[in-house]
C-alpha cells in the first residue's frame, strides 16, 4: 500500500489541498463581498436623477404633515418612541393647542394625554416629545431637499430648463415649510435648536436660538422667499404660494408681543390685508368647511394638509378629528365613518360662547347635546360635556367619502377667516395702516355667513379685542388656535379666565406662568448638550 | 486500532528502557465489570514511574516491578481508571467499569473537539441520555433546566412555538440576546421563516446526539462576532459501524390547559352591571352563562412517531431517520404536522486519512394557525351572551351590533372568540433543508496536520394562505371599493425563501513535544457565511379577491455576509497545565467599510490539580481542575443590514400625497448611523471543576463578570441631525455578574439500583452602567414594552444604575386595610403634581436566581425521574388584570359590556385616567417552582424471540407550578402577561422498540 507511487500522489494531494485552500481564501476574502445594497431602497443619486424623483422627495416633505410614515395607515413610521397612529403633525399639534384649553376635553388614558387638562405636563410627556420631533422631522427633510435641489446639484445631475425651474420652486416652498415649522416650535417651545441646509447631518450638535432670534429668522426667511413663491392662488392645490407666506407673517406679527416683547400690529395688518386682497372669498356654508370634498373650498383655503381615505391614510389628522368626537348616542354613519372613538368633547365655557348652541341661529355652533351633559363631572366619561360635529367625512352633496375608516377631509392650515380676524384684532390693538370700518366689515362678512343673514352683525362699538377672542373661538374652534390665542390675551395660565378642569380642577384654577411654554423634551436635552431647558421645567 | 497499536509500541519501548530495575513479576487479568469479558490493550503502569505494559487479547498481562513498587494504575479509554495496591500478592485481577459519561469524554467545541478533561473554557455538554423525555417537539426543550447559566423558556403553548434562550442573561439591550446556534458545524440564522417562527422547530429532536453550550469567552470567542450571547453547538446523530440497528419510537399524548384566566362568570357580570350600569348597559345584558375560555380551548391529542436505521454499507456508516409529528394546539384550530428526514453518512477513506461526514436534513411542516386574538377575546367577551345568535349573519356567531353602522357591528367592540377561530384559516407549508459536508483530511506525509473543510447550506421556503371568510365579523365589509361597494374577509398569501450558505476551512496541527512533556495544538481557519432571505410581497385581498392594497415591489431580498479568519493555540504541559488562546477577525456587511472588521481575542488557563502529587493518591478527590479565562466577543445581530448610509424608501400606495388633482408617491430618506460598529462583551471567568469519590459526586462552581461596551442601543438623535429621532448606535455599557453551580451525584449505585441526582443554580446580576453620550440626571431612560390599555403606554425602562428591563411605574398608595386607593399615587418628587416625574424603577422580569433539578432512579427494569425548574426574584406585569379588571372596562364607554379580571374585586379600580395602568400594584412577584417533567419507564428487555428490545414510558409534562403570581402563568418572556397562550399540561405514553 505504501508504495512509491502512493508517495508521489500524496505530494500532489498536498499541493492541491494547499492550493485549493488558499484560492478559497483569496476568492472569498475580497472585501467587495461585504458591500451589499438593499433591494428596493435606493441612494440619493438614484432618487434625484430626474425631475420625477425630485417631485416624489418633495411630496414627502409635504406628506410629513399628513402621514405618520411611509406606509398608510401605519407600519413604517417616521417618528420613534411614540405610538405611530398618534405621531402625525396635526393630531399632536391639535392636542397641544386644544386639549390645554376650554375648547376640548378627552376621555382617554393615552400616556400623557390627560396632562393637557391637568396642566402638569413634564419634559418627558410623550405627546409633546412626539410633536417636537415631528416638527423637526419636517425641518430635517426640508434641509435635505434644499441641499439636494441646490443649483450645483441640479447642474451636476443635468437637470435644466423647465424641470430645473420647477425644482427651484419646490426648493422655495420647502423653505416656507421649514419656516412654518420653526414658527410652530417658537410658539410651543420658545427657544429651540436651529438647523438649516448649511448644517451637514450629524456633523455638529445644533445650537439653540432664542425665541427672538427665531422670530427674526422666520420673518427674514419668509420675506426672502416671497418673490420666488408662486403668486397667490396660482399654485397647485395643496402647495404653498405667496399668500401662505403672507398669512404666516400676519400670524407671527399678531403674536409678536408674546414672542419678542414688541407688538407688530401694523405689520399684521399689512400682511393679512395682502392675503385678503389676493381674491379669496368665504364659501357660502360654514358647515361645509370640514367635509370629505373640502378640497373644493379653494376660495377660502390658503394652504391645506391633504388627506385621502385611500391614498393618504393615517390614524391622525382629520381621521382622528372625525372619529374621536363620536360617542354616546351619536350615529357614526351620520359622519361618514364606521364608528366613533368616544374621546373628544368640549367644555361649557366654550359652548357658552354661543347664545344659541343648537346651530339654528349661528350655524357655526356644531354642537351635539343629546344624552350629553354640559357640565363635566368626570373627564374620562364621554357623555360628560357636549360633543362637536364640525368634521364629517361626507361630501357637500351628502354622498360618502372614499373610505369609512380614513377620511378625505383636508385640514386648512390657513384660511381666510383667520386673516379677517387678524386684521380686525390688530386694528383694535391700535395697529397702524388699517381701519375700524374695514375691520368691522370683515367681521360682519364672516358673521353673515354664520347667521345666513345680517341678524348677527355687530356694531363698531362691539368690536373690541375681547369680542374678537370669543369670535375667534366661535369661528376657528378645533382648528388648532386656542392655546396661542389665550396666551396672547393673558388668559391661559392666569386666574382671569377659568374653564372647567383647567389645571385639573373641576372649577378651574390658575397655574404657574412658566406653562405658557412647553418644555423641550428631556430626550433632546440629554442628547444635545447645547440645550437649555425652559424655566420652570 | 491504530491508536492502540501505537500505544502498544510506545509502551513496549518504555518498558524496554526500564527493564533493568525489575525485582518481581506480577500477572493478572483485566475484565469488564458488566459481563466479565477480557479487555484488550489496557494500560497497566507502575504508579509514579513510566513503567508499564498492556493487556493481551485474553486480557492478561505480565509486568515486572521493583520491590519498592506499591501501586499499579490500570487505565483504559472510556473506562474508569483503577489503582491497585500491591502487597505481597503477585496475581492481580481487575475489573474496570465504563465511565458513566462515556460520550462526555470528548466535547465538541468550535472548530474541533477536545477531551473533557482538557477543557479550559466554560462548556456544558448534555448528551442524549440526559435529554428531557416526553413530547418534546423543539430541540432546545431537550435541555431546559439542565444547564447552569442557561435559561430556556418556551414562548407559549402553541404548537411548534420556540423558546427564548438566555445564556448568562444575554449581553445586549437593543441588539439580539439570542445565542448563536451551530448545527453540525454550521452557524444558523436564528430567525424563523414565514409560517414557522421558530427556526429550531424544523429540527427533529430525535436526531440530536448532543448539545455543547459555550458560555465563557474562551470557549465562544472563536465564534467572534456572533458569540456575545453564548453559543450552542448541536451535534446530530451519526451512523455507526456494525450490524443494522433499527430504532422505532412512538408517542401518544394528551394535552389540556391547566389553568384558565381568572375572569367573572355570567351571573357575576350581571350583578356588576345591575349594580353600577346605566339603564342602557342593563339593557345590553344577555341571559346566558358562557365560559368563553371553555369554548376556545380543547383537549389536544398528539402523535409523534420516529424510526431510525443505522449501520454500515461496506465501509460507509449511515444513519437514516424519519419522523412524523402531528401536534394539535389546546387552542382550537391550531395544528402542526411535521415530517422530518435525516440522513448521515460518515465514511473514512484513504486508509483512514480522509474522514467525511455528510448530513442532510429535510423537514416539511404543514400548520394551521389559530387566531390568537381569541385568547384575549375569551377573557374579555361578555359571558352573559350566548355563543350563537339566532341570525345566520356573521356565521351565526353572536356579536355586538349597531344597526346604524355600515357593517352592522358595533365599532371597536370585541369579536366573538369562537367566531375568530372558526372563521379563519391561516395555513402554511414550510420546507427546510439543511445539508452539510465535512472533509477532514489527515495529510499523508504529515499526519499531525489535518485539513478540514466544512461547507453547507440551509434552504427554506415558507408559504401560506390566510383566509377569513366574508361573513366573519372580524373583517366584515372591511373595504369599500371605488364604486362604493363593500367587500369583506381576507384572502391573502405569503411566501418567503431563505438561502444561507456557509464555508469553513481550517488547518489543525497537533504535535506532542516530548522534550517538555507537552502537546501543542494549532488551528487556523477561514470562514464565509451568507444569509439571504427573499420576501415576496402580495396584495391585501378581500375574501372575493378585491385588491385592498397592492405592494410597491414584488419582493425584497435582505442579505448579510460575514467573512472571518480564526486561529487557536492549545498547549498542554505535563497534562497538568493547559493554556488556550484564540483570536478571530470578523468582517460584516452590516457596517461601513471603515468599521467592518474587528478582532476578538481570548485566553484561558487550566490547572489540573488532581494530577499534582499532593492529590494523586487522594481517595476523596478524583478530579480537580481550576480554570480561568478572559476574552472578548462581539455582536451584530438585531440591527439594520444596510443603514450605515441613508437610503430612500418609496412610500406605499396608501401613503401618497396630493398636489392639484394628482397623488404622488413619496420618497423618504431613512435614518442611518454611519459610525455603527460591533458591540463588544468582555468576559472574565473563573471556575473549579471537581469530582469526588470516584466521580460519584462531581460538579463545577463558576463565577463570571461580563461587561458589554459600545452597546448597540437605540439612542435619541438630537433633533435636526438625522432622519430618525432614535437610532441604534454604540452608546452605553452594561454588566452581568454571576455565579453558577452544577452538582451531579449518585447517592445509590449497585447492581439493581442507580440513582442520579443533578442540580444547578445560577445567580445573575445585571446592571446598566451607561446609556447616553452625556450624563443627564434628568433623563430617566429608554422606555419600552408596550402594554394593552390606552394608546402607546409602556411599562418597562432601561435606566442607568438599574437592571435591564426594570418596570417604570407609579407607586400605588394603599389604605389602612391594605386596599389600593383608586387613582392615588405617591408624589415621589414632592412637587405637588403626579406626572411622569413620579414614575420609578421597580423590580424587573429577569430572575436573579434560577435553579434546575433533575433526578432519575432505575431499579432493575424500572426507572423514574423528574425535572424541576425554579426562578426567584422575577416579576411580571399582569396586563390582563390592568387592562380588564376595572369598572370602566366592564362597562365600556363605547357602549358594550366586557368581561373583566376578578382582580377588580381586590382593586375596585374605576379605570378612569391612565396612570393606573402604570401602577406598581400590577407588577407582581412571579417567582415560581415548576415541575417540568415527571417520567416513568419500564424496560421489557428482549422480546420477539430475543430479537428486539422493548421499552415503554409515561410522562407528565408541566405537571404543576407553585407561585404567588396571580395571573395565568408566571413565565412569560418579556415581562408583560397579556393573554398568554397557555402552556398545556401533557400526558405522554411512549413505546420504544429497537432491534
Amino acid at each position: 500500500m505504501h508504495s512509491y507511487k502512493y508517495k508521489k500522489m500524496k505530494k500532489n494531494t498536498f499541493k492541491i489541498t494547499i492550493a485549493t485552500v488558499f484560492s478559497v481564501f483569496m476568492l472569498a476574502s475580497c472585501s467587495k463581498q461585504l458591500d451589499l445594497l438593499p433591494t428596493n431602497d435606493i441612494t440619493s443619486n438614484q432618487v434625484y436623477k430626474d425631475a420625477t424623483g425630485y417631485k416624489q422627495a418633495f411630496a414627502k416633505v409635504y406628506a410629513s404633515f399628513a402621514l405618520t410614515g411611509n406606509n398608510g395607515p401605519a407600519g413604517n413610521g417616521d417618528i420613534q418612541g411614540i405610538d405611530e397612529g398618534t405621531s402625525d403633525f396635526l393630531r399632536l399639534y391639535w392636542k397641544a393647542q386644544e386639549l390645554s384649553t376650554d375648547e376640548a376635553v378627552v376621555s382617554w388614558g393615552d400616556p400623557g394625554i390627560q396632562d393637557f387638562h391637568n396642566m402638569n405636563w413634564s419634559a418627558s410627556n410623550p405627546m409633546l416629545t412626539g410633536l417636537y420631533y415631528r416638527s423637526f422631522y419636517q425641518i430635517t427633510l426640508a434641509n435635505d431637499f434644499i441641499r439636494q435641489a441646490s443649483d450645483a446639484n441640479l447642474s451636476t445631475r443635468g437637470i435644466t430648463g423647465a424641470d430645473a425651474d420647477n425644482i427651484k420652486k419646490y426648493r422655495t416652498e420647502v423653505r416656507f415649510l421649514r419656516a412654518y415649522q420653526y414658527s410652530i416650535l417658537m410658539d410651543l417651545f420658545g427657544s429651540v435648536p436651529f438647523v438649516t441646509e448649511a448644517d451637514l447631518l450629524g456633523s455638529v450638535l445644533p445650537k439653540q436660538k432664542t425665541r427672538t432670534e427665531l422670530f427674526t429668522y422666520i420673518e427674514t426667511e419668509l420675506k426672502a422667499i416671497e418673490a420666488d413663491l408662486v403668486d397667490a392662488r396660482k399654485n397647485e392645490y395643496g402647495r404653498a404660494d405667496k399668500a401662505a407666506a403672507w398669512a404666516l407673517l400676519a400670524r407671527i406679527y399678531l403674536n409678536a408681543q408674546v414672542y419678542i416683547g414688541t407688538a407688530k400690529n401694523a405689520e399684521a395688518i399689512t400682511y393679512s390685508k395682502k392675503v385678503i386682497d389676493a381674491g379669496f372669498t368665504l364659501i357660502s356654508d360654514y358647515t361645509k368647511l370640514m367635509r370629505a370634498d373640502n378640497n373644493l373650498n379653494t376660495s377660502e383655503f390658503i394652504l391645506t394638509i391633504n388627506y385621502d381615505g385611500v391614498r393618504t391614510q393615517n390614524w391622525g389628522g382629520t381621521t382622528f378629528l372625525t372619529h374621536a368626537p363620536i360617542g354616546g348616542s351619536m350615529t357614526a354613519s351620520g359622519f361618514g365613518v364606521d364608528g366613533g372613538w368616544g374621546g373628544l368633547r368640549t367644555t361649557k365655557a366654550f359652548a357658552d360662547k354661543f347664545t344659541d348652541i343648537t346651530g339654528a341661529t349661528d350655524k357655526r355652533a356644531q354642537i351635539y347635546t343629546n344624552g350629553q351633559s354640559a357640565d363635566i363631572s368626570d373627564l374620562t366619561k364621554f357623555t360628560d360635556g357636549y360633543a362637536i360635529t364640525k368634521f364629517k367625512n361626507i361630501k357637500a352633496d351628502g354622498s360618502a367619502g372614499s373610505s369609512l375608516v380614513w377620511t378625505d377631509i383636508d385640514f386648512p392650515i390657513f384660511r381666510l377667516s383667520e386673516m379677517y380676524l387678524i386684521y380686525a384684532e390688530a386694528v383694535t390693538r391700535g395697529g397702524a395702516g388699517g381701519d375700524a370700518t374695514t375691520a368691522l366689515g370683515y367681521i360682519n362678512t364672516m358673521r353673515q355667513r354664520a347667521y345666513g343673514n345680517t341678524s348677527g352683525n355687530i356694531t363698531s362699538t362691539q368690536l373690541t379685542a375681547d369680542f374678537i377672542l370669543d369670535e375667534r373661538s366661535r369661528e376657528l374652534y378645533w382648528e388648532g388656535f386656542r392655546r396661542t390665542d389665550l396666551i396672547r390675551y393673558g388668559k391661559f395660565v392666569e386666574s382671569t379666565y377659568l374653564w372647567p378642569w383647567k389645571g385639573g380642577v373641576k372649577g378651574g384654577t390658575s397655574v404657574d406662568a412658566y406653562r405658557k411654554l412647553y418644555p423641550i423634551p428631556s430626550s433632546d436635552i440629554s442628547s444635545n448638550t447645547n440645550l437649555k431647558q425652559n424655566t420652570g421645567y | 486500532m491504530n491508536m492502540k497499536k501505537t500505544l502498544v509500541v510506545l509502551l513496549f519501548a518504555i518498558i524496554g528502557i526500564s527493564v533493568s530495575a525489575q525485582d518481581r513479576t506480577v500477572t493478572g487479568k483485566v475484565t469488564d465489570t458488566r459481563d466479565g469479558t477480557p479487555l484488550v490493550a489496557v494500560s497497566v503502569t507502575v504508579k509514579g514511574s513510566n513503567k508499564g505494559t498492556v493487556t493481551a487479547a485474553d486480557g492478561t498481562f505480565t509486568i515486572k516491578v521493583s520491590s519498592t513498587t506499591t501501586t499499579l494504575v490500570i487505565s483504559y479509554l472510556n473506562y474508569v481508571s483503577k489503582e491497585v495496591l500491591l502487597d505481597s500478592k503477585n496475581i492481580v485481577n481487575v475489573a474496570l467499569s465504563q465511565s458513566s459519561d462515556q460520550l462526555n469524554d470528548v466535547v465538541v467545541i468550535g472548530y474541533g473537539s477536545v477531551r473533557k478533561k482538557d477543557l479550559t473554557g466554560s462548556v456544558a455538554t448534555i448528551t442524549s441520555k440526559d435529554f428531557i423525555t416526553g413530547a418534546i417537539t423543539t430541540p432546545e426543550q431537550l435541555i431546559a433546566g439542565k444547564v447552569a447559566g442557561v435559561s430556556i423558556t418556551s414562548n407559549s403553548g402553541a404548537p411548534g412555538s420556540g423558546s427564548t434562550i438566555r445564556i448568562r442573561g444575554g449581553a445586549s439591550l437593543n441588539a439580539s440576546n439570542d445565542p448563536l446556534i451551530v448545527i453540525d458545524g454550521m452557524p444558523i440564522d436564528g430567525g424563523g421563516i414565514s409560517g414557522q417562527a421558530n427556526a429550531l422547530a424544523l429540527i427533529n429532536p430525535n436526531d440530536i446526539e448532543s448539545f455543547s453550550v459555550l458560555k465563557d469567552a474562551s470557549a465562544a470567542a472563536i465564534y467572534g462576532a456572533r458569540a456575545s450571547n453564548g453559543v450552542i453547538l448541536i451535534t446530530t446523530k451519526k451512523g455507526k459501524k456494525g450490524a443494522m440497528k433499527v430504532d422505532f419510537s412512538t408517542q401518544f399524548s394528551v394535552a389540556n390547559i391547566s389553568k384558565k384566566a381568572d375572569v367573572f362568570n355570567g351571573n357575576e357580570i350581571r350583578n356588576i352591571v345591575i349594580a353600577n350600569g346605566t339603564s342602557t348597559f342593563k339593557s345590553l345584558l344577555g341571559v346566558s352563562n358562557t365560559d368563553w375560555q371553555d369554548q376556545i380551548y380543547q383537549t389536544a391529542i398528539n402523535n409523534d412517531n420516529n424510526i431510525s436505521i443505522s449501520g454500515a454499507v461496506k465501509n460507509v456508516p449511515y444513519r437514516f431517520s424519519y419522523g412524523y409529528l402531528d401536534q394539535r394546539g389546546v387552542l382550537k384550530t391550531d395544528e402542526l404536522k411535521r415530517s422530518t428526514i435525516g440522513l448521515n453518512l460518515n465514511p473514512t477513506l484513504l486508509n483512514n486519512h480522509l474522514s467525511i461526514n455528510v448530513n442532510y436534513k429535510l423537514s416539511i411542516s404543514n400548520s394551521n394557525f389559530a387566531d390568537q386574538g381569541a385568547i384575549g377575546a375569551a377573557t374579555s367577551f361578555d359571558p352573559t351572551q350566548a355563543v350563537k345568535s339566532n341570525s345566520s349573519r356573521f356565521g351565526g356567531y353572536w356579536e355586538w351590533l349597531d344597526p346604524t353602522s355600515s357593517t352592522g357591528l358595533k365599532s371597536l367592540s370585541p369579536k366573538n372568540p369562537l367566531g375568530l377561530l372558526m372563521q379563519r384559516q391561516n395555513s402554511s407549508n414550510v420546507s427546510r433543508q439543511i445539508a452539510s459536508a465535512l472533509f477532514d483530511y489527515k495529510v499523508h506525509f504529515l499526519p499531525d496536520l489535518h485539513v478540514v473543510v466544512n461547507t453547507g447550506f440551509d434552504v427554506a421556503e415558507g408559504k401560506g394562505t390566510n383566509v377569513t371568510n366574508d361573513s366573519a365579523a372580524s373583517s366584515y365589509n372591511r373595504f369599500k371599493d371605488a364604486s362604493n361597494k363593500f367587500h369583506g374577509g381576507v384572502n391573502t398569501q405569503y411566501l418567503q425563501k431563505r438561502s444561507n450558505s456557509y464555508l469553513n476551512a481550517y488547518l489543525n496541527y497537533a504535535k506532542d513535544i516530548k522534550a517538555i512533556g507537552s502537546r501543542l495544538e494549532l488551528v487556523a481557519g477561514y470562514e464565509y457565511q451568507d444569509y439571504k432571505t427573499t420576501n415576496y410581497n402580495y396584495s391585501d385581498l378581500t375574501y372575493n379577491k378585491t385588491v385592498v392594497n397592492a405592494p410597491n415591489f414584488a419582493s425584497n431580498v435582505p442579505e448579510y455576509k460575514l467573512i472571518s479568519f480564526l486561529g487557536r493555540a492549545n498547549l498542554n504541559i505535563l497534562n497538568k497545565y493547559i493554556i488556550t488562546a484564540s483570536v478571530r477577525q470578523d468582517g460584516s456587511s452590516k457596517f461601513n467599510p471603515d468599521n467592518r472588521y474587528a478582532l476578538f481575542p481570548s485566553a484561558a488557563i487550566a490547572w489540573k490539580l488532581n494530577e499534582e502529587k499532593f492529590l494523586q493518591s487522594s481517595k476523596v478527590v478524583s478530579d480537580l481542575k481550576l480554570r480561568a479565562s478572559y476574552g472578548v466577543t462581539g455582536q451584530q445581530d438585531g440591527i439594520g443590514f444596510y443603514d450605515y448610509i441613508s437610503y430612500y424608501n418609496l412610500g406605499s400606495n396608501s401613503a401618497q400625497y396630493q398636489f392639484g388633482n394628482s397623488y404622488y408617491p413619496i420618497y423618504r430618506p431613512n435614518g442611518y448611523y454611519y459610525n455603527r460598529k460591533w458591540e463588544q462583551t468582555a468576559t472574565a471567568n473563573i471556575a473549579l471543576d471537581f469530582g469526588l469519590f470516584d466521580n460519584r459526586v462531581s460538579g463545577t462552581i463558576e463565577a463570571y463578570n461580563r461587561t458589554t461596551t459600545d452597546l448597540l442601543n437605540e439612542i435619541n438623535q438630537s433633533a435636526g441631525t438625522n432622519f430618525s429621532n432614535k437610532i441604534v448606535a454604540n452608546v452605553g455599557s452594561m454588566e452581568n455578574k454571576g455565579v453558577e453551580l452544577t452538582l451531579n451525584f449518585q447517592p445509590v449505585k449497585n447492581k439493581t439500583t442507580t440513582w442520579d441526582v443533578s442540580l444547578n443554580a445560577t445567580y445573575n446580576k445585571n446592571q446598566i452602567t451607561k446609556l447616553t453620550i452625556s450624563d443627564d440626571p434628568t433623563y430617566s431612560g429608554a422606555r419600552y414594552g408596550g402594554i394593552s390599555g390606552g394608546t402607546g403606554n409602556t411599562i418597562l425602562i432601561q435606566s442607568v444604575g438599574y437592571k435591564r428591563g426594570s418596570y417604570f411605574v407609579y407607586k400605588q398608595v394603599y389604605n389602612a386595610a391594605g386596599k389600593p386607593i383608586d387613582g392615588l399615587f405617591a408624589d415621589l418628587n414632592r412637587d405637588g403634581i403626579i406626572n411622569e416625574k413620579d414614575l420609578y424603577q421597580y423590580k424587573g422580569n429577569d430572575p436573579q436566581l434560577f435553579f434546575g433539578a433533575s433526578s432519575s432512579v432505575s431499579y432493575k427494569k424500572w426507572n423514574a425521574g423528574f425535572v424541576l425548574r425554579a426562578n426567584v426574584g422575577n416579576y411580571m406585569y399582569n396586563n390582563v388584570a390592568s387592562s380588564s379588571g376595572t369598572l370602566r372596562n366592564i362597562l365600556n364607554p363605547i357602549g358594550y359590556i366586557n368581561n373583566g379580571s376578578r382582580d377588580y374585586l381586590t382593586s375596585g379600580f374605576s379605570g378612569n385616567g391612565s396612570n393606573y395602568y402604570l401602577s406598581d400594584y400590577y407588577v407582581q412577584n412571579a417567582s415560581f417552582l415548576r415541575m417540568d417533567n415527571i417520567n416513568f419507564g419500564y424496560n421489557f428487555g428482549k422480546v420477539l424471540h430475543n430479537k428486539a428490545n422493548l421499552r415503554i414510558s409515561a410522562n407528565i409534562q408541566n405537571a404543576f407550578i407553585l407561585t404567588k403570581y396571580k395571573g395565568l402563568d408566571p413565565e412569560v418572556n418579556g415581562g408583560i402577561d397579556n393573554n398568554f397562550y397557555p402552556r398545556p399540561r401533557t400526558f405522554v405514553l411512549g413505546l420504544n422498540l429497537n432491534f
